[in-house]
């Protein structure tokens, strides 16, 4: 069964004819070439497909499309040429917070999503922000950094 | 066959399920793993679904009278971010999954999933709260130890929804939530453990204790705690007693996040460690 479903997306109001239990994780990434979604493992627990949907922080691989109805979601090709991903990319790049990759697009949408709702935040808070995304690389602490330097850098812009 | 379908209100859903069989999709966190298959592959729903998530009806947080009702359809986030929602609540809503998954996984979904692992549900029985299920032409309540029956089993049929839960607002001086579990984000409980005690003029006036993850469903005694509160008033409150009371109903299982006996450890050392410390 194939639906028609309005939406938003990075900005730009979006037809799709689409199946309704299609999950938001495979359009975004087949329909919509947006590869910087990516799928860790497809059951919400690493965070690689972090997106915001309405401005809220979600895993698109546990998001049926019929729920994307009249909804508007952004991706991390969403926020590039924003000055706030200007100031994650560049703090990730200088503490070290990409390694292979792979988890960065969901780690800059975890540490936009905090920033948005607490601008200068505490170590915890970084920590608790970041508990739904795996990083098999870095170890944490360089995100941790990153995330840290972004809220210095980015004063007043979240 | 119908794949899925909007309802446009409460009232549209409540319909659409008496004449078709349907899965009730809130979060979707449960059921979107459990029916995943895989990279650029539909979900397998063998029934047509119905998406409850977006109904206002069920998405409502009202006190009144010394009573919270909240819409089944409100997520952990919404539920922590409400001032109306005491912070002893908000504490155990905190542990459940991670942030993003909170931000869509809902409290009726956590209900009707009815795993006796459910993380909001030891702090719903301790509070004695009840579900409120509706259906085309009524609305009943019913206490939560009554309607979950057993593991991922419930009374709910396919032309019901559960629309909201009731739970009463009560202050407690002394509240234990413990969440033992593999990690503290994004990991089921192995085992979970709330425990309130209210004490007027430093005598026990009310003791709450639940369990979860260590049995069918989560486990909770009446008795036992007014048991509790009417031998700590008079003195004669003996510990061990209690205690192996408790271990007769608890009754865990080795499963791949922990084994019986250290289930049975743990739950053990809670409950010593909150008698004594809190009980004295
Ligand atoms: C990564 C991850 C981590 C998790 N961590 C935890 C955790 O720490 N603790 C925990 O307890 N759970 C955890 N869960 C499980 C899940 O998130 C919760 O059980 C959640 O509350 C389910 O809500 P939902 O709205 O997503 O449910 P859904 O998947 O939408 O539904 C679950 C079940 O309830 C039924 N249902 C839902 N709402 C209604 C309603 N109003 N009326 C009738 N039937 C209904 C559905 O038909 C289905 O059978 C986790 C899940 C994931 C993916
Ligand atoms: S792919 Fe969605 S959380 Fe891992
Ligand atoms: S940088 Fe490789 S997973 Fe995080």
């Amino acid at each position: 069964m194939i639906k028609e479903i309005n939406f938003k997306l990075n900005g730009k109001e979006t037809i799709l004819e689409i199946h309704p239990l299609k999950r938001l994780l495979d359009v975004l990434r087949e329909d919509c070439g947006l590869t910087g979604v990516k799928e860790g493992c497809g059951e919400g627990e690493c965070g690689a497909c972090s997106v915001l949907i309405d401005g809220i922080l979600a895993n698109a691989c546990l998001y049926p499309m019929g729920k994307i109805q009249g909804k508007e979601v952004v991706t991390i090709e969403g926020l590039v040429g924003t000055d706030r991903y200007a100031i994650l990319k560049e703090s990730f790049e200088q503490a070290g917070a990409v390694q292979c990759g792979f988890c960065s697009p969901g780690m800059i949408m975890a540490a936009e999503s905090l920033l948005r709702r607490n601008p200068h935040p505490l170590e915890q808070q970084i920590r608790e922000a970041i508990s739904g995304n795996l990083c098999r690389c870095t170890g944490y602490n360089m995100i941790l950094d990153a995330v840290q330097m972004a809220a210095k850098r980015g004063d007043g812009i979240w | 066959m119908v794949a899925a379908y909007r309802p446009k209100n409460l009232k549209d859903a409540l319909e659409a399920i008496i004449y078709t069989e349907y899965i009730v999709l809130a979060g979707g966190t449960d059921l979107m793993v459990k029916k995943k298959q895989g990279a650029g592959l539909l979900p397998a729903f063998d029934k047509p679904v119905l998406f409850i998530a977006d109904l206002e009806e069920l998405k409502q947080i009202n006190e009144k009278e010394g009573y919270l009702t909240i819409g089944a359809a409100c997520s952990f986030s919404s539920l922590i971010d409400n001032p109306l929602i005491p912070a002893l609540y908000k504490q155990v809503f905190l542990q459940i999954a991670s942030p993003a998954v909170r931000n869509i996984a809902t409290i009726g979904g956590n209900i009707c999933n009815s795993s006796p692992a459910g993380d909001s549900l030891p702090l719903l029985y301790a509070l004695d709260a009840s579900i409120i299920i509706e259906n085309s032409c009524r609305r009943i309540e019913i206490p939560i130890a009554d309607f979950i029956t057993g593991p991922g089993r419930n009374m709910l049929t396919s032309s019901e929804l559960v629309t909201a839960i009731k739970l009463p607002v009560l202050h407690f001086d002394y509240v234990v939530y413990k969440k033992v579990s593999a990690r503290k984000s994004t990991a089921l409980s192995k085992v979970s453990f709330v425990a309130m005690a209210k004490l007027k003029d430093s005598r026990l006036e009310d003791v709450r204790i639940a369990f979860g993850s260590v049995a069918p469903t989560i486990v909770r005694s009446r008795d036992v705690e007014e048991a509790i509160i009417y031998n700590s008033s008079n003195g004669s409150l003996d510990k061990t007693e209690i205690i192996s009371y408790y271990t007769t109903l608890i009754k865990p299982i080795d499963d791949q996040r922990s084994t019986a006996f250290y289930r049975r450890q743990v739950c053990k050392r809670l409950l010593v460690d909150f008698l004594g410390n809190w009980l004295c």
